[in-house]
């Protein structure tokens, strides 16, 4: 087994509040899914604020830090046998009814 | 609530369950009293504790652990808030107490600390009105509450509903635990009768738990239910319009619920499936021919005799083999009726019963040895446990004392 991340880019969800929640309870599914299998390691929903430190001046700017298609929405860390594997799992994640992403990317061991 | 918080903080964090819920109600004193009570108390209390529970999760899910069987889901922010939510929905709270009542009914807890648990965690009982309704001391109570919920704290897991191995003996002692608990509100020792009937009415809520469930809804649970029931409905012929104590034979039937009746007879018929006898089936049909008979002198002693055979191969104890005796009494006479008692085998051990002497005070006094009867009579009074036993017994015998007694 190898450490895998998922990055959330994207998926705005557009709708009423019970829409939203029905989206919200697809997730937990999915990741209660990802638990109940033992693949779940970590993992926290995102703000959609924040603030951006750049450069050696190290001025700080408010965010958004790109386009809102872009916006990193949350992350999970999992553990699957390889990229392929790790890829095929995500394919359940909610984000991708709404139009949005989900990048996934080997741990680096150093 | 105690039960749905243990359930997520994990069965060794009860205490910190029982903090949250404290801290609960006394937010709602507090509010309420500026703002007045909202229209769905109990919804705001739900609502507080399982936000006070979020935060707890979230404050200390590094520094400890919680329930083993949520594990990551209460982790992430992913799933924290859904995973909660959902065990405080109505059907789950169900299954919690359920739970959390097999989890008290531990093997290793004595029967009367695990009545204490119950009565402590899932009825909210406070120490002082479980010291009430045991006649123990209010001191007494808290320490056997606060052992055995050390010994619970340590057992690690709530109880597994769907654990089949150790299901029907772990029943069993629930059955036990909520008849102990029937019998203590009914029988009981204690003066105070308004908890006497909370104690009822809580055993026949968890009864209807049991049978609300798959698992539990055996045809003995049934039966106990069904045995409650029959009895609850003559509890409030039990005591008199000056508040005196009424014995079955005197009582005016009338005053029986009907619809408490109607509902044991149903439960009972539902029982009867299955090859297993248990000692509720026993019991309740023997609550039932007393039920059946609209005046005392119509009850089926024959049958009643015959039940109490019965039930003796099963439990066989001396309180059983006396209240068989009485029924022969009732049945062939008073003479016949002592006879049975003398033949007693263990009769040694109802010495500190007051009932034991009082039944050989009504059968003296039914074949008109008043002396012989008084005596008995004297004998059971110094052994009354209750202010209502007390009374009961004084005006037995009085009884004596009268040219032409009543019986």
């Amino acid at each position: 087994m190898s450490e895998f991340m998922y990055l959330f880019r994207g998926g705005q969800v557009q709708g009423s509040p019970e829409q939203m929640q029905q989206h919200m309870q697809k997730w937990g599914v999915w990741i209660k899914e990802l638990t109940e299998k033992g693949f779940f390691k970590a993992g926290q929903p995102l703000d959609r604020t924040g603030k951006l430190v750049k450069g050696s001046p190290k001025t700080v700017t408010d965010g958004p830090f790109a386009e809102s298609k872009d916006l990193i929405g949350g992350f999970l860390l999992i553990d699957a046998k390889d990229i392929l594997h790790a890829v095929e799992l995500s394919a359940g994640c909610p984000i991708l009814e709404t139009g949005g992403a989900v990048e996934v990317r080997p741990v680096l061991k150093m | 609530m105690v039960a749905a918080l243990t359930r997520v903080f994990g069965i060794h964090n009860l205490a910190l369950a029982e903090d949250v819920v404290q801290d609960a109600l006394c937010r709602a004193l507090e509010v309420w009293k500026f703002q007045g009570a909202p229209d769905n108390p109990s919804a705001w209390l739900m609502a507080t504790a399982k936000n006070r529970a979020l935060d707890v999760l979230r404050r200390e899910r590094t520094a400890r652990t919680f329930a083993p069987e949520l594990g990551r889901l209460l982790e992430t922010e992913w799933t924290l808030r859904p995973a909660v939510e959902e065990m405080f929905e109505a059907r789950t709270i169900k299954d919690d107490q359920l739970r959390m009542m097999f989890s008290c009914c531990l093997p290793r807890l004595p029967e009367e600390a695990q009545v204490a648990l119950i009565l402590h965690i899932l009825c909210a009982f406070s120490a002082g009105e479980i010291a009430g309704a045991f006649l123990s001391t209010q001191a007494a109570i808290e320490k056997r509450i606060s052992r055995a919920k050390k010994v619970l704290a340590g057992s690690k897991k709530l109880f597994d509903l769907s654990d089949t191995r150790d299901f029907p003996a772990r029943l069993k002692a629930v059955h036990r635990a909520l008849y102990l608990l029937f019998n203590e509100g009914y029988h009981g020792a204690s003066s105070e009768s308004a908890v006497r009937a909370e104690l009822c009415e809580e055993a026949m809520r968890l009864g209807a738990l049991l049978r609300d469930h798959p698992a539990s809804s055996t045809p003995a649970t049934h039966a106990l239910c069904a045995l409650m029931c029959l009895h609850a409905a003559r509890l409030s012929a039990r005591v008199d319009a000056s508040g005196n104590l009424s014995s079955l034979l005197d009582q005016d039937r009338s005053r029986w619920d009907g619809a408490l009746l109607c509902e044991g007879r149903r439960l009972l018929d539902l029982s009867a499936t299955g090859s297993e006898l248990s000692e509720y089936h026993v019991e309740a049909a023997i609550a039932a021919v007393h039920a059946d008979a609209p005046r005392v002198e119509d009850t089926n002693w024959a049958a009643i005799v015959a039940l109490y055979d019965t039930l003796l191969t099963i439990r066989p104890s001396p309180v059983v083999a006396l209240n068989r005796a009485i029924a022969v009494g009732q049945n062939e006479g008073p003479e016949r009726g002592l006879d049975e008692i003398e033949a007693i085998r263990d009769r040694d051990r109802l010495a500190g019963y007051p009932f034991y002497f009082a039944a050989l005070g009504e059968l003296e006094l039914r074949r008109a040895r008043r002396a012989v009867a008084r005596e008995h009579f004297r004998a059971a009074l110094a052994l009354a446990r209750s202010p209502m036993e007390r009374r009961f017994l004084e005006q037995r015998v009085g009884a004596c004392d009268e040219p032409r007694a009543s019986t």
